[in-house]
């Protein structure tokens, strides 16, 4: 899995130009395995997983937990330890590709054609909620409670501030700095 | 003799397990000029090792060999390999402790007398009173610099602490303050004073809490009286024709066998490993285990009354800055059974960091209420709860009859139903909590589940009488002359209080008495 944030590398035109690039949700999905932001803004190239899987798989992370802060950069890292477990484990690879078709179907149920076609979060989320007990629901959420919120990179965004010892701790740095209890 | 031992030296004290009760034991066996062996499990990460790291300090030193669960509590199903959150390293779980420092209360040593019969629950009296352990409380606050003991001042307040102290102002509570830590406030003890690092949950980078790791152990260390054999797991103890124990036999890193003889041992692995190796070392002479004639061993596990109240705010708080734990209102910690339960529970400060909070909060929910939470991290106040729970006879450490850790051996298997009294006081104190938040304008308020145990106790209990538990009321078993537990599975119930100062002065009163026993050549 190959993940790049650089516009630069995949711009939409060069995308657009390639044959066979279509719009998947929010996303798009070109030949040679990419799934990117029709911004440009990031593009991921999986390994095992279909592109349009991926797409599933990130947008059905943003479902899961849903933070509006968040660009898909960090949805897309979180998912990506799945492709690269699907890389590597055949039964795996199937639980992703199977879960995916199931939420494709389901959304058939409620007149869209795929899941991420489903335009509000609330019909998502009720297909979601129908599998929330299932291998491949709990398999994707677990991944992300770590792939998330144990990477460095959103922490700034919620205003946690990791390490600190290197730092003095917070002894001279706001331990008792609030003022409005 | 003196450092390191010889492993047919059969006379040494053999100690397993290096934690708040191992360690604390070790040091001052070695200070009285007895020899002594520690085995522990773990391996040994000193201060340069911690990281300011919540998953990484939890992969590089929690228990994490194979564990089942059962049982209606909810830890069973939101963690189910993980009943514990338990230290595998020298200094045992004193290396993650956040430093909560209390006596216990004096009716807390006679909860059969002072509750009378509860229903389900198979409470007893201690065999010791308060001013049996008020000498012992008064060394260990002393060894471990207790704050607001010995003259050292209180820690100051942090911002969680701010919030706690505010709501309990508007709530009438009298008793809150920044508590009674293990943490130096000043320079004491060669070690610096608290710089507020906040992750005293994955080690204190500065020493300034206690830990047997940095605190005891080097102390024992230097008479050349103690050897502490880090990476050596104890898999069963060894007993003559007598009856009498040893020697245990323990694997190394590379899980090559060894034994080491021994003039008596001293069982601290915690109060899941401890029952559990007590009951993996049955032979044909004691069929259901070592010291087990009551067939007590590793029942009435107890692991606390626990759950968390988190409340958001519309303005910042930052509780992850500054020490997890400084902060308690004591007041609902008296018996009152006008409240729907007998026993009490402590309000104490906590605060996780993100990636705890997001496994945490409330474990398997997901979606935009959850995400929501997380969203206002920063803006977020917490509080851990933790109370007196009833002992159970069925809940109970049991060797699990198919599963095998890496040695063969049965793993332990963890089995916890709530007692209706558990429940009421956690609903009782879910109520408090969230009252105190919203008094100080909580807009959201959560009531968080309990954690995987960081409290486990009971499984060998103390007792009067041999047939109602394990050992004595100096931790030696009722059934093995030669046979301690120093650790807080002696813990006849669990009182409302953190139990590590309690098993500290348990393990300062037991190095006095295997003293004496080894002078009287009793042992
Ligand atoms: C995150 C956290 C926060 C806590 N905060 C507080 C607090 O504020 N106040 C408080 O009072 N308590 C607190 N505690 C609880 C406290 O840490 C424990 O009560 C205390 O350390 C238990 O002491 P122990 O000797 O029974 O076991 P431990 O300290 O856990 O030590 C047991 C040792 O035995 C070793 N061992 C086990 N089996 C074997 C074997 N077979 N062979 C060799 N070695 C073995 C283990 O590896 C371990 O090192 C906290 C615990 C945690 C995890
Ligand atoms: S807050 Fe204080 S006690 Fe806790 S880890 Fe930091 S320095 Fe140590």
């Amino acid at each position: 899995m190959a993940i790049t944030n650089e516009r630069e590398k995949i711009s939409r035109r060069e995308m657009l130009k390639t044959s066979g690039a279509a719009t998947f949700g929010a996303m798009l999905v070109v030949s040679g395995g990419i799934v990117a932001c029709p911004r440009g803004a990031w593009a991921v190239q999986s390994k095992a997983l279909a592109p349009e899987s991926m797409a599933t798989l990130i947008q059905m992370a943003r479902d899961i937990y849903p933070h509006d802060r968040l660009s898909d950069q960090f949805y897309v890292q979180a998912v990506a330890a799945h492709d690269e477990k699907a890389a590597g484990d055949k039964d795996f690879k199937r639980m992703m590709e199977k879960g995916v078709a199931g939420l494709d179907v389901a959304a058939q149920g409620k007149g869209a054609a795929r899941y991420v076609d489903l335009g509000w979060e609330a019909d998502r989320v009720a297909i979601l909620r129908n599998i929330e007990s299932s291998p491949f629901f709990q398999t994707v959420r677990g991944g992300l409670v770590t792939g998330i919120y144990n990477n460095q990179a959103v922490w700034p965004l919620f205003g946690y501030e990791g390490e600190s010892a290197s730092k003095g701790g917070y002894l001279n740095r706001g331990f008792d700095d609030i003022d409005w209890v | 003799m003196a450092a390191p031992y010889d492993k047919n030296d059969d006379s040494v004290v053999v100690i397993i397990g290096s934690g708040a009760g191992g360690g604390t034991l070790g040091s001052e066996l070695a200070q009285k000029g007895i020899d002594t062996v520690v085995l522990e499990a773990g391996g040994r990460h000193e201060i340069p090792a911690f990281s300011n790291d919540e998953w990484g300090m939890f992969g590089q030193i929690s228990w994490l060999d194979k564990r089942t669960t059962s049982g209606t509590w909810r830890v069973a199903s939101d963690f189910s390999g993980l009943p514990a959150w338990i230290v595998k390293a020298v200094g045992g779980s004193t290396v993650h402790w956040a430093g909560a420092s209390l006596r216990f209360q004096e009716h807390e040593f006679r909860v059969r007398s002072e509750y009378g019969n509860v229903p389900g629950a198979s409470l007893l009296d201690w065999p010791l009173k308060l001013a049996d352990l008020e000498p012992y409380y008064a060394r260990a606050e002393d060894k471990m610099g207790v704050t607001r003991t010995n003259g050292i001042p209180g820690l100051p307040g942090n911002n969680n602490f701010k919030v706690l102290k505010a709501g309990a102002d508007k709530l009438g509570y009298k008793n809150c303050h920044t508590g009674r830590m293990a943490i130096n406030s000043e320079p004491r003890d060669g070690r610096a004073a608290c710089q507020q690092i906040g992750f005293c949950f994955q080690g204190c980078k500065s020493g300034a809490k206690w830990s047997t790791l940095y605190v005891e152990i080097p102390k024992g260390e230097a008479t050349g009286k103690l050897e502490v054999r880090p990476d050596s797991q104890v898999l069963s103890i060894e007993h003559d024709a007598k009856g009498r124990v040893s020697g245990v036999v323990y694997a190394d890193k590379d899980g090559n066998q060894h034994r080491q003889a021994a003039r008596a041992v001293c069982v601290a692995g915690n109060s899941i490993e401890s029952p559990r190796l007590l009951l993996n070392s049955a032979s044909s002479k004691f069929p259901d285990g070592l010291a087990n004639s009551s067939g007590q061993v590793g029942k009435n596990y107890m692991r606390h009354m626990t759950g968390s109240v988190y409340a958001v705010f519309d303005k910042p708080v930052n509780m992850h800055r500054g020490t997890t734990m400084a902060g308690i209102i004591t007041d609902e910690s008296k018996n009152d059974p006008s409240r729907g339960f007998v026993g009490g529970y402590e309000m104490e400060t906590l605060s996780l960091g993100l990636p705890f909070m997001a496994a945490f909060l409330n474990p398997g929910a997901w979606g935009r209420e959850f995400a929501s939470a997380l969203d206002m991290y920063n803006h977020t106040a917490g509080m851990w709860l933790v109370g007196e729970d009833m002992p159970q006879e069925s809940n109970a450490i049991t060797l699990h009859p198919t599963e095998k850790d890496q040695y063969g051996l049965p793993v332990p298997n963890v089995h916890f139903d709530d007692h209706p009294n558990d429940v009421a006081m956690r609903n009782h104190a879910y109520r408090q909590g969230s009252a105190l938040y919203e008094a100080v304008g909580a807009s959201r308020t959560f009531p968080t589940p309990p954690y995987p145990s960081t409290h486990n106790l009971g499984t060998n209990r103390m007792s009067e009488n041999a047939r109602d538990g394990v050992v004595n009321k100096f931790g030696q078993t009722h059934d093995i002359a030669n046979l301690f537990v120093s650790d807080g599975s002696q813990f006849t119930t669990g009182a409302a209080e953190n139990p590590t100062l309690t098993i500290v002065a348990l393990a300062i009163r037991q190095a006095d008495y295997i003293a004496d026993q080894m002078a009287k050549k009793a042992i």
